[in-house]
């Protein structure tokens, strides 16, 4: 194939699925990079159970976009094998629920190998995840295990709200010389806006923490949210509006690290915090983000941190999930309590 | 069954349920292979040796770092006495081109890869957890979870692929990857997984399976219900059981599985046959789980022994023994002064290399216990 004309169609602005835009994301990092490889099970022929590798395969070969054996240490493990062989693979697991045979090869091994060989030995694995519910699944296709990696050093754990966030910082992830789980929130999946296809590669000079950005200006509170929940978050701060409070929603983006300093910032402002994710609030994301703002903002606190997230239960089944998400009612819930101190 | 490919080139030669391939007895005696001894004809008596001193040197560390362990010098030790000559034939099969996926046993291994096994000590004396650089000498640093680096070893030949390494019939490209693990790993689920990977992608790599016996307390009866080597078979890889007491047959089965593998042939299992004369490690107590006479059956089987026969046959003079010997004694010396001169790790160390590049929370990390410990400074001064 041409691949040149494929690229050049695709400049400039194009309204494009969040999907659609990992998928060209992908694609441009493949173009950039020979070394660059992706693996996983049905993302050939099928393109993907959710499509996110569509037509890669007939234009890159099956040497570089690989359907492996149905095993997901399997994908893991040789990745970590082709990475110390030069190569940069780009692992797709179907569904977050099951990325677990691969939990000890990422936490144990891809990890660990750049620590325990003092820097000589760089597994630059990108792991894509969907995750999140909101989409009706049966069981184990709608988690959010994101803690659990964040939780082990080594790891790099980051998560795009929309588009054009998607297109560039899956070429992070791809640039970046560290291992990094990519969850991709499924159920926005189909969001569409405007992205700038031409954009992303000055950011891949300086492959390093992925910053949190203000996704909507505001002065009484300030909702931290990532993934799927930024979505809800600004439809909360536009409800509030509306009753006259003006919310400042902070996209995270990035789990491992956390962009703190971020949020604090945005803290010493309002004095009011929520934080907002699909996954267990226990132990989660949000627990340590209320942690450290309780260190750093003390002074500035008008109210307890307050989270809004799953139950410590496991994923319910999808008649009940809706109560079980962060929705925007108990968003809204959680701003009225914050505000009432 | 193993069914070979329809031009038969796959099929590994001499291989029967029964078959063992021994090129030398326990009692120094060279057996003829019609397959497997040609692999060993350019083995002139210099060579031969070479391999009885790779043995007896990497024998002499392992005693003195077990020593050094007993001594607290070293936090643990896993002894790899008895199992020298399959560590040493295997390995010196390899080509430096060749790429080896050791586990946390093969001192043999790596002293054929070139590493210095001075630096093995680190490991084990809570220095680093590694020790030397895997690009340098081809050779991965020891995988302690047992099995995992199988599959790394299977991604590694996936590379080797991609890099047109395979069946260019130019000796000086092509190129091979070998995973070394035990009898206890074959129960591992990533095992499975890097023989269904490397067989259905035709992978240059060689699975390496010492069957010490023992994984731990366990014997292999507990992890399997066949012969090991017939793991390989149901995944569609040629398969082959030898003497891992032999350093030739070693040799000679390695040799010609590399040979395939680099020629684009796919992989092979390799179950070698030998047994853990030590303990686990230093923290075990074999006297729990197994008798005397079981270990003094397989020390009439060691594997020096046989090829000390066989070279005093042969006519290596008494002088090469006698100077090997020396050779032995200032290698342990040195041994010793080397690990007692290992300086502990600066405290800055447990930062380091985490990410390849900065991350805030570990730059966060650090920064707090370098204020927490100039605390203890200033109020000294």
């Amino acid at each position: 194939m041409n691949e040149q004309s494929v690229s050049s169609q695709e400049q400039g602005t194009q309204r494009i699925t969040l999907g659609k835009a990992i998928n060209l994301g992908l694609r441009r990092a493949m173009e950039r990079d020979p070394k660059v490889l992706l693996m996983g099970e049905d993302i050939g022929p099928l393109g993907g159970v959710f499509r996110v590798t569509d037509g890669l395969q007939k234009d890159f070969g099956s040497d570089r976009v690989v359907d492996t054996p149905l095993a997901e240490s399997g994908i893991v493990g040789t990745a970590i094998g082709l990475a110390l062989a030069g190569y940069r693979p780009v692992c797709e697991i179907q569904f977050d629920g099951f990325i677990f045979p691969a939990y000890d090869q990422i936490t144990t091994q891809l990890a660990k190998m750049h620590y325990r060989s003092r820097g000589k030995s760089q597994v630059p694995v990108v792991i894509r995840v969907p995750y999140g519910g909101g989409i009706g699944a049966v069981e184990h296709h709608s988690e959010s295990p994101e803690a659990l990696f964040a939780h082990t050093a080594g790891l790099r754990v980051i998560t795009p709200a929309t588009p054009a966030d998607a297109f560039t910082m899956i070429q992070q992830a791809i640039a970046s010389p560290d291992p990094v789980l990519f969850f991709e929130p499924k159920a926005r999946y189909w969001d569409k806006a405007d992205v700038d296809v031409t954009a992303a590669d000055q950011v891949l000079d300086a492959p390093g923490d992925v910053r949190a950005v203000v996704a909507r200006a505001g002065t009484d509170v300030t909702i931290a949210a990532y993934g799927p929940s930024v979505t809800t978050a600004l439809r909360a701060a536009t409800a509030a509006e509306s009753e006259g409070t003006s919310i400042e929603v902070i996209d995270l983006r990035s789990i491992s690290p956390i962009d703190i300093p971020a949020v604090a910032e945005s803290v010493r402002k309002t004095g009011r915090l929520v934080v907002v994710h699909e996954a267990p609030t226990f132990l989660g994301a949000g627990a340590e983000i209320a942690a450290r703002i309780s260190e750093e903002c003390f002074y500035h606190l008008e109210a307890p941190v307050l989270r809004v997230g799953g139950f410590h239960t496991p994923y319910p089944v999808s008649k009940l999930e809706e109560e079980y998400l962060p929705n925007l009612d108990r968003v809204l819930h959680a701003v009225d309590s914050v505000l009432q101190h | 069954m193993f069914t070979p490919g329809a031009d038969g080139v796959n099929a590994p030669v001499g291989e029967t349920d029964d078959d063992l391939i021994q090129l030398l007895t326990p009692d120094g005696e060279r057996v003829h292979h019609q397959s497997y001894s040609p692999r060993v004809d350019h083995l002139d008596r210099v060579a031969l040796e070479g391999l009885y001193r790779d043995m007896v040197l990497v024998r002499r560390f392992d005693t003195e770092a077990t020593s050094l362990q007993r001594h607290g010098e070293l936090g643990l030790w896993p002894p790899s006495l008895g199992q020298e000559a399959a560590q040493i034939g295997s390995g010196r099969a390899m080509a430096p081109r060749d790429y080896a996926f050791p586990s946390y046993r093969e001192l043999g291994v790596v002293w054929t890869r070139g590493v210095d096994l001075r630096s093995t000590l680190h490991l084990f004396r809570g220095e680093d957890h590694g020790g030397w650089d895997p690009n340098e000498h081809n050779c991965h640093l020891y995988t302690l979870v047992i099995g995992s680096h199988a599959l790394h070893a299977t991604g590694y030949a996936m590379g080797v692929q991609r890099d047109g390494d395979v069946g260019t019939g130019d000796p000086g490209r092509d190129r091979a990857v070998v995973a070394y693990f035990g009898d206890g790993a074959t129960a591992q689920g990533d095992i499975s997984e890097a023989l269904t990977f490397a067989s259905v992608n035709d992978a240059p790599v060689v699975f390496f399976c010492q069957n010490n016996h023992w994984a731990i307390s366990e014997p292999t009866q507990r992890q399997s219900r066949v012969p090991l080597y017939h793991r390989g078979r149901g995944f569609g890889v040629p398969s082959v059981r030898v003497d891992g007491n032999d350093v030739l047959a070693s040799y000679a089965v390695t040799a010609e599985a590399l040979e395939r593998a680099r020629s684009g042939g796919g992989p092979t299992f390799i179950e070698a046959v030998t047994y853990r004369m030590g303990a686990h490690t230093t923290s075990d107590d074999p006297t729990r789980y197994r008798t005397r006479a079981d270990e003094e059956a397989w020390r009439r089987r060691d594997p020096i022994d046989r090829l000390r026969i066989l070279l005093e046959r042969e006519g290596t003079p008494p002088e090469f023994f006698t100077g090997l010997e020396n050779e032995a004694e200032e290698f342990g010396a040195e041994i010793r002064d080397y690990c007692h001169a290992i300086p502990a790790p600066p405290i800055e160390r447990i930062f380091e290399d985490v990410y390849a590049t900065e991350q805030a929370q570990i730059s966060s990390d650090r920064a707090w216990l370098t204020e927490y410990l100039a605390g203890f400074e200033e109020a000294a001064s």
